[in-house]
C-alpha cells in the first residue's frame, strides 16, 4: 500500500488563495486505508479549512468534498469529469500518482496535492505505518529471507549488518529495527543462515531511478498503434 | 458583559446524558448557555462530527463520557478522548483556541459533577467570547438540530 500523511492547513489555504472555487477529491484506496485522504480525512480536512479560511476574511470561498474509488485509474475519474467543471481548482487527496492523474485527465484545471506521500509500506500497528518496498526494479528478496535491505536498512547494505546495529535496533534511531538483525534471525529460524555466508553482489540501480522515469511494457498487452513504437500522433 | 455563547454538549446516553437528567431532578443549577446532545456513545463522535459543529457556530464543544474503563462499549470513551486531542490539534492549526473543545468523563450517578462541568465549561467559553466563526443564530439552531438528528439515527438503529 502507499502510505502518505496529510498536509497543515496553512499549507493547503496558501495554495488556493489565488481561487475561489476549490473541490477535494478523496481517494477510496491506499490512502483510505492509511487514514490521509479517504472520505473520512477528506470531510474533516473540508471542514478544517473552510473554517481556516473565513477565520481569514475569505469565507466565501467555496470549499467541496468528494471522494472517488480510485484516483489512479481513468475509468474511475471518469466520474469526476463533469463536476471538476464547476470548480477553479482541485486538491487531490490521493498519493502522487493520483495527484498527477487528475492534472493529466483535466490540463484545464490547477491540481494540487493534499498529501505527502510517503513510501510503499505495511500497518505495523494500530495508526503506526512503516517502509518495505524502495521500489528498486530488481527484487533480491529471496536473498535475504524476505526482508529487504534496500527498504530497512538505513544504509541499504547487502552484506551486513554494520558496527552500529545494537540490540537489534539500527544506530540511526532506537524507532529503527536493524534490519540487518531480523534477516539473520530469520535466516536461524529457517535453517539457512549458510545461504548468508555467501557475499551478496552490489546493486545494478540502472533499474530504480537512476535510470531516468520507468515504464513497465508488456507488448502483448499493447493495442496496435498505442505501444510505446507507435508513431506520435498516431493514437 | 453578557455571556450569550452557546456550549454543546455531546452527552453519552449511558452516562452524562442521564447525569445531566439527574441534575435537572436535583433542581440544581448550571447556565443556560448549555444545548445538550444525546449521543449513543462519545466513541460514535467523529472528529468531522466536532468540526461541524463549529462550522455551524457554536462556540464550544464538551464532550461527556463515562469513566474511564465504564464505557458500555469498552472502549469508546478512550476513542473519543484521543479524537478530541486530534480536533484540538485542528483548532490550533487553523487559528481558533483548542480550549473551545473539552472532553470531560462522569458517571450517570454524578448530577452535581454535570453542572459543575457544564459551568466550568461555560465560563471558560464566555471568557474565550463568541467564536469568530459564529453565523447567525438560525443557522446554528438548524446545524444543532442537524447534528442531533444524526445522532438520533444511529440510537434509533440501535434500538432496532
Amino acid at each position: 500500500m502507499i502510505v502518505a500523511d496529510r498536509k497543515q492547513i496553512p499549507e493547503l489555504r496558501d495554495m488556493i488563495k489565488d481561487f475561489d472555487r476549490v473541490l477535494l477529491v478523496g481517494c477510496g484506496t491506499c490512502v483510505t486505508v492509511c487514514l490521509s485522504g479517504g472520505e473520512r480525512e477528506v470531510g474533516i480536512i473540508g471542514s478544517a479549512l473552510r473554517m481556516s479560511l473565513k477565520l481569514i476574511g475569505r469565507g466565501d470561498t467555496v470549499v467541496d468534498e468528494c471522494t472517488i474509488e480510485r484516483q489512479c485509474d481513468d475509468a474511475f475519474i471518469d466520474a469526476l469529469a463533469e463536476r471538476v467543471q464547476e470548480y477553479d481548482a482541485v486538491i487531490s487527496f490521493g498519493c502522487g500518482v493520483g495527484v498527477q492523474a487528475l492534472a493529466e485527465r483535466f490540463p484545464k484545471t490547477p491540481m494540487f496535492p493534499g498529501l505527502n506521500t510517503q513510501f510503499m509500506g505495511l500497518l505495523e500497528s494500530q495508526g503506526v505505518w512503516a517502509e518495505k518496498c524502495a521500489g528498486c526494479g530488481r527484487c533480491r528478496l529471496g536473498e535475504f529471507m524476505g526482508l529487504c535491505p534496500i527498504a530497512r536498512c538505513s544504509k541499504q547494505i547487502f552484506n551486513g549488518p554494520c558496527g552500529g546495529s545494537h540490540d537489534g535496533k539500527c544506530e540511526v534511531n532506537d524507532d529503527i529495527n536493524c534490519v540487518w538483525q531480523e534477516i539473520i534471525d530469520r535466516a536461524r529460524e529457517l535453517g539457512m543462515l549458510d545461504k548468508l555466508e555467501e557475499l551478496a553482489q552490489p546493486q545494478d540501480w540502472s533499474t530504480y531511478r537512476d535510470g531516468g522515469p520507468r515504464k513497465v511494457v508488456r507488448e502483448d498487452q499493447c493495442i496496435a498503434g498505442m505501444g510505446p513504437d507507435a508513431e506520435e500522433g498516431v493514437q | 458583559m453578557k455571556n450569550d455563547t452557546i456550549v454543546l454538549a455531546l452527552c453519552c446516553h449511558y452516562c452524562a446524558y442521564a447525569a445531566a437528567d439527574m441534575a435537572g431532578s436535583m433542581r440544581l443549577q448550571y447556565p443556560p448557555n448549555i444545548r445538550v446532545l444525546r449521543m449513543p456513545c462519545t466513541g460514535k463522535i467523529e472528529e468531522n462530527y466536532v468540526l461541524s459543529a463549529f462550522e455551524y457556530g457554536v462556540d464550544g464543544v464538551m464532550v461527556a463520557g463515562c469513566l474511564e474503563g465504564g464505557c458500555h462499549y469498552l472502549e469508546g470513551n478512550l476513542r473519543a478522548r484521543k479524537r478530541i486531542e486530534r480536533v484540538k490539534g485542528i483548532l490550533e492549526e487553523i487559528g481558533l483556541e483548542p480550549e473551545r473543545v473539552e472532553m470531560f468523563n462522569l458517571s450517570s450517578a454524578e448530577g452535581p459533577r454535570f453542572a459543575e462541568i457544564s459551568t466550568e465549561m461555560c465560563e471558560r467559553i464566555g471568557k474565550l467570547g463568541p467564536s469568530p466563526l459564529r453565523a447567525d443564530r438560525s443557522r446554528l439552531k438548524a446545524g444543532i438540530e442537524e447534528l442531533q438528528a444524526e445522532a438520533d439515527a444511529v440510537l434509533e438503529g440501535e434500538k432496532r
